[in-house]
């Protein structure tokens, strides 16, 4: 499902953000991504969404090779992908219904389908009753999932969360965790970065360390090592 | 079932539609200037219209005169016609008897008791005479050359009429006429490039102003077009409401043009014949100025989202 090969970035001379990256991820699999700050895990993602072009290395997600990529076909691999962040960017004016429809009107989606599927995702990540709030009228959690509820209503074979929880107590955090379980199960492999040990360790899954732009570990049930 | 290139269409012109009405104070500056732009055109054009009118009103009045000794029989006047339509420039000849001749005058003086006295006196003195129209008013010279040949002016009792007064006035409209076309073309590029200007100025703000929206919607894979479309759509807006300004702005104006202007009719601009035009064409006119207004929002908010939304990322 997602194939990199000795992938790396550099910004600038100063040294590399990632270097010789390998790493292979099974469709369906739930794979968390560790490291302190810095480590190159925001890169990584960038990669993935094609917000940033690799130096050197070959990047193949979902059967799409990104070298053959034209700039005109990055938004049909993005409508591929599904992106959570840790900031959620909702869209401020817009209600949570209006939030998660934004993202099928941009794929062209038709109207009737959009008022088909809406609540279901909806349903599937606990804010059935909350389609006409706005974003700064729910909680940190909820937030969160309207933006998971987004990045999946398209069906997308992969989700990528970038630090989900990294803004949220534990109780909601561990709501928004549950809904990423939950969408594996359906089927779409999710790729996971967090700082939560706790998380890590709770889920007993395959972990993968990156240290200073290097793999350093890569473990089917992995554990999260505090520093 | 619609097509999911016609839905994007859809949503782009919705979405268009709805930021128009969000920035409308943002886009005040911007539908100013391209009102006094789209404005200044109009008046540019009805003023050239007005002019052409003018000159071939007055053009289509000029005409050179040959009076006819009252010896010259039927056969020579007919030699002499078809010889003069052998000149170049020459559009048409019509021939005046002594007695159409008498009638002119007598219809032209009926109010002058005296005039008419005196010609009745004696035996019609007025000559009879051939009317040729040039085809060009501004190139006599080939009828005149003609004309003043020895057998010709045998023929003639008095000397040619070329309506020389009235050429140069037809000689001053035409430079007046040049002159106005070339300041007023300078004058709306000069417009059209600061409208242009500030258009392009307000979608940058706009652009700016709605940043997050725009990132969000790059990372959801919105193409180019559904990004860039909507700000399209709204200057096009822009230019569609410049436009109908514009006429309403410029429809006031004539009319007062031609109420206060007219009784001191300039004689150069019929002011009268403006606004005859403008009612006339009203539809015409609208159209024109709002295709002309699109495509001066659409130039100006395409170059400024090219340069601005870093769409390739």
């Amino acid at each position: 499902m997602i194939l990199l090969d000795r992938v790396s970035k550099t910004y600038n001379r100063k040294g590399a953000a990632l270097e010789r990256i390998s790493l292979h991820v099974e469709p369906k699999e739930f794979v968390i991504i560790v490291g302190p700050s810095g480590a190159g895990k925001s890169t990584l993602f960038k990669l993935l969404t094609r917000e940033e072009k690799p130096t050197s290395g070959k990047i193949i997600v979902g059967g799409m090779d990104y070298e053959r990529l034209k700039d005109k076909d990055v938004p049909l691999l993005r409508r591929k992908i599904g992106v959570v962040f840790q900031d959620f960017k909702l869209l401020t004016n817009k209600t949570v219904w209006e939030n998660v429809a934004f993202a099928l009107e941009i794929a062209g989606i038709p109207n009737a389908e959009i008022k088909h599927t809406v609540p279901k995702v909806l349903d599937v990540v606990g804010l059935k009753g909350k389609e006409n709030n706005y974003p700064l009228e729910l909680s940190g959690g909820e937030r969160q999932r309207v933006a998971i509820a987004r990045a999946i209503v398209r069906q997308p074979k992969i989700l990528i969360a970038d630090e989900p929880t990294g803004n949220l107590d534990p109780k909601h955090a561990w709501d928004v965790i549950k809904v990423l379980e939950k969408v594996n199960r359906f089927g779409t492999t999710v790729l996971l970065t967090t700082h939560n040990q706790e998380i890590v360790n709770a889920l007993k899954r395959r972990v993968v360390t990156i240290k200073d732009g290097k793999i350093v570990s890569d473990r089917a049930v992995g554990q999260y090592k505090a520093q | 079932m619609k097509s999911r290139r016609y839905i994007a269409f859809e949503r782009i012109i919705k979405s268009g539609v709805i930021n128009f009405g969000r920035n409308i104070w943002l886009a005040i500056a911007a539908i100013a200037m391209m009102t006094i732009t789209l404005t200044i055109l109009l008046f540019a054009f009805v003023a050239n219209v007005t002019f052409n009118h003018t000159i071939s009103d007055i053009t289509s009045h000029i005409d050179v005169s040959v009076y006819l000794k009252d010896s010259v029989t039927d056969s020579q006047r007919n030699k002499l016609t078809s010889e003069i339509y052998q000149v170049n420039n020459v559009k048409s000849i019509s021939y005046i008897s002594k007695a159409q001749a008498l009638k002119d005058y007598e219809a032209i003086n009926a109010n002058n008791p005296n005039l008419l006295a005196a010609i009745s006196e004696t035996d019609n003195p007025l000559p009879a005479s051939l009317d040729i129209k040039p085809k060009d008013p501004n190139q006599l010279q080939s009828i005149k050359d003609f004309l003043d040949k020895p057998e010709i002016q045998a023929l003639q009792s008095d000397p040619t009429s070329y309506s020389g007064d009235r050429k140069a006035a037809i000689d001053n409209i035409t430079r007046a006429t040049h002159f106005f076309q070339e300041a007023g073309v300078v004058g709306i590029i000069v417009f059209i490039l600061i409208s242009m200007l500030i258009i392009f100025n307000t979608i940058r703000m706009a652009i700016f102003n709605r940043r997050d929206e725009l990132v969000i919607m790059r990372l959801l894979g919105a193409s180019t077009a559904f990004i860039r479309g909507p700000f399209i759509v709204e200057t096009m807006l822009y230019g569609a409401a410049a436009a109908s300004i514009s006429l309403v702005l410029c429809a006031a104006l004539f009319k007062i043009a031609s109420s206060t202007l007219q009784a001191s009719s300039l004689g150069l601009l019929d002011i009268g014949y403006s606004n005859r035009f403008f009612g006339g064409h009203l539809g015409e006119i609208l159209t024109l100025q709002i295709l002309i207004g699109i495509l001066i929002g659409a130039a100006s908010s395409y170059t400024a989202t090219k340069r601005y939304l870093k769409l390739n990322r």
